[in-house]
């Protein structure tokens, strides 16, 4: 990939960073993983590829903002995107922003996320390392959480699902993905309820209670060594 | 100076050992094995354990060389785990703990199994897979908690090779999971099957459905005993591996130490090391000495818990099916 450079490595591929068509771009290249059988892989690989650029095709037409899709390539097994110039990641953001801005970020979360429960986009991977804050003004400057927009990243594992089950299964991965990483994960998990019961009204509560059968699941799973 | 002697019988291995200071003084092991196509129930299991109980104790001690005298702590397995298997071991260390005068510490199994592999590899703060015949849990330390970053939502991954052995009516012995590596070894043909990652979490129950409603149907078709094997250990190794390395990703960590039963098995070792090499990673990994359920790992979490100070009264000294990994205050590490 020409003028294209290594960013970083993510869960699934390298992310390369450069210019598409005039404007900053990403490139995912979810390489070949030499771990897992080449059936498997090459299998695994042009299904998440698929789940993500359809995902995000589908939040665009919902109104849900995410990294804007340049170009498919299944024979490099990339996918070009938008880049963000000026964005943090959630995770790094809560670890040093005060409570009360936590909290309002965790309704942003929330809301968003019942958003897009509602159009029926199942993430399938929520962390706070899979979400950005972008300043709104082109500036390096993250302070105040009014300039920011919270965008979700990754959708690899994400499908289209309407069914509760799935949804539930999205919260309670959300959940468990915030008390591992933070130590206030119970009451940014709260305000999370909260936000989503905005945007997801109908459904929210056929939601929470899916959620809450999820939870017992793992929670009265037996642990035999 | 501290040495524990550790009391270990949550599932079908009756284990007792002595540790010094880090220094393995003894390991000795029992199974409770059953015939092919059958998997182990708790009263036989308690059963297995009170009747060998006494003599792999005799065995550890002697080993050891350490008098009863020169104790100073006992530790046993307090969960997760089969009930009756559990009480018939911790019965055994009150006993021991009123007939010397000693304190008595109940361990959390996941964290036994953590510390020996720590200890073992000398990974300092590794990401852990956790994988066994009832667990299947990716574990990173952080503020004084090993916390569970994915889990399975329904089976263990032992399990699930476990009940696929008895589907093939291999032998329980030395361990199914054994019998299932060395099969997979001579396969060739690769069937695709389920495959579920949601987020960190991974399900195995819809993969064993399948397998144990196609096996005959597979067979039919041509493909060997061996085929069926290789291509389920691929599959779930791979998941396993992949949530690992989501962890991995999300934690910043440049560490991975696999625990557990399914630890020792060579495919799944060899497998993260690609993933590791590829990310430039570390793999720690011990052997079937130290993965299988043993009475030093025990020992192990309870000398690092006797040395930073813990104590528990008699009244807590019980037993529990149910005990989470992220449950148990970490007193023993300073980051």
């Amino acid at each position: 990939m020409e003028g294209f450079e290594l960013f970083r490595q993510g869960a699934e591929g390298r992310i390369f960073k450069g210019v598409y068509l005039g404007k900053p771009a990403i490139a995912k290249e979810r390489f070949v993983k030499k771990y897992r059988h080449p059936d498997l892989d090459s299998h695994l690989t042009k299904e998440r590829i698929k789940s993500e650029s359809r995902s995000i095709i589908r939040c665009k037409s919902a109104g849900i903002r995410t990294p804007a899709l340049y170009l498919v390539d299944f024979n490099r097994r990339t996918i070009f995107m938008e880049y963000f110039e000026n964005s943090i990641v959630v995770k790094d953001f809560i670890a040093q922003a005060s409570n009360e801005v936590i909290s309002k970020l965790a309704l942003k979360i929330g809301a968003v996320l019942g958003k897009m429960h509602a159009n029926s986009i199942i993430h399938g991977d929520l962390t706070t390392s899979n979400m950005l804050l972008v300043n709104k003004n082109g500036q390096k400057s993250y302070s105040n959480l009014q300039d920011l927009e919270l965008i979700f990243i990754d959708f690899g594992l994400s499908h289209v699902e309407s069914s509760a089950e799935d949804k539930g299964v999205d919260l309670y991965v959300l959940e468990r993905a915030l008390i591992s990483t933070h130590s206030t994960a119970s009451e940014i998990f709260d305000q999370v309820l909260e936000g989503y019961k905005l945007e997801n009204k109908s459904g929210f509560k056929e939601v929470l209670a899916k959620f809450k059968e999820v939870q017992a699941r793992g929670r009265k799973r037996t642990m035999v060594g | 100076m501290v040495i524990a002697l550790g009391l270990e019988g949550s599932a079908n291995k009756l284990g007792i050992g002595v540790i010094k200071d880090g220094e393995v003084l003894s390991n000795c092991r029992r199974t409770y094995i059953t015939p092919p196509g059958e998997g182990f129930l708790p009263k036989e299991t308690a059963e297995h354990h009170r009747k060998n109980v006494i003599s792999v104790l005799r065995d550890a001690l002697n080993q050891s060389g350490v008098k009863p005298a020169e104790i100073d702590v006992i530790c046993y397995t307090k969960g997760p785990g089969m009930g009756a298997p559990l009480a018939s071991v911790a019965v055994v260390a009150r006993t021991l703990a009123q007939l010397w005068d000693k304190p008595l510490l109940g361990v959390n199994h996941c964290i036994g199994h953590i510390e020996m592999g720590r200890l073992i590899t000398k990974a300092t703060n590794p990401t852990v897979l956790y994988v066994s015949g009832g667990n299947t849990q990716v574990i990173a330390y952080s503020r004084h908690k090993y916390r569970i970053f994915g889990e399975t939502i329904d089976i263990a991954v032992g399990n699930c090779l476990d009940r696929f052995a008895r589907v093939l009516k291999l032998p329980n012995d030395p361990s199914p999971g054994y019998n299932i590596e060395q099969m997979a070894k001579k396969g060739k043909k690769f069937i695709e099957l389920p495959y579920c990652v949601k987020g960190m979490d991974v399900s195995f129950s819809g993969i064993l459905t399948f397998m144990e409603e196609r096996a005959d149907k597979f067979l039919k078709q041509g493909y060997s005993p061996e085929d069926l094997c290789f291509s389920l250990q691929e599959t779930l190794f791979a998941m396993l591996v992949e949530t690992t390395e989501r962890a991995l990703a999300h934690c910043d960590s440049r560490e991975v130490l696999i625990v557990g039963g399914v630890g020792c098995n060579e495919r799944l070792q060899e497998m993260m090391k690609q993933m590791c090499e590829e990310r430039g990673a570390k793999l720690f990994a011990t052997d079937e000495r130290f993965c299988i359920d043993n009475g030093v790992m025990i020992a192990q979490a309870g000398y690092e818990m006797f040395k930073s100070g813990t104590r528990m009264k008699w009244e807590e000294c019980f037993i529990t099916q149910r005990y989470r990994t992220d449950e148990v205050e970490v007193t023993w590490r300073e980051d």
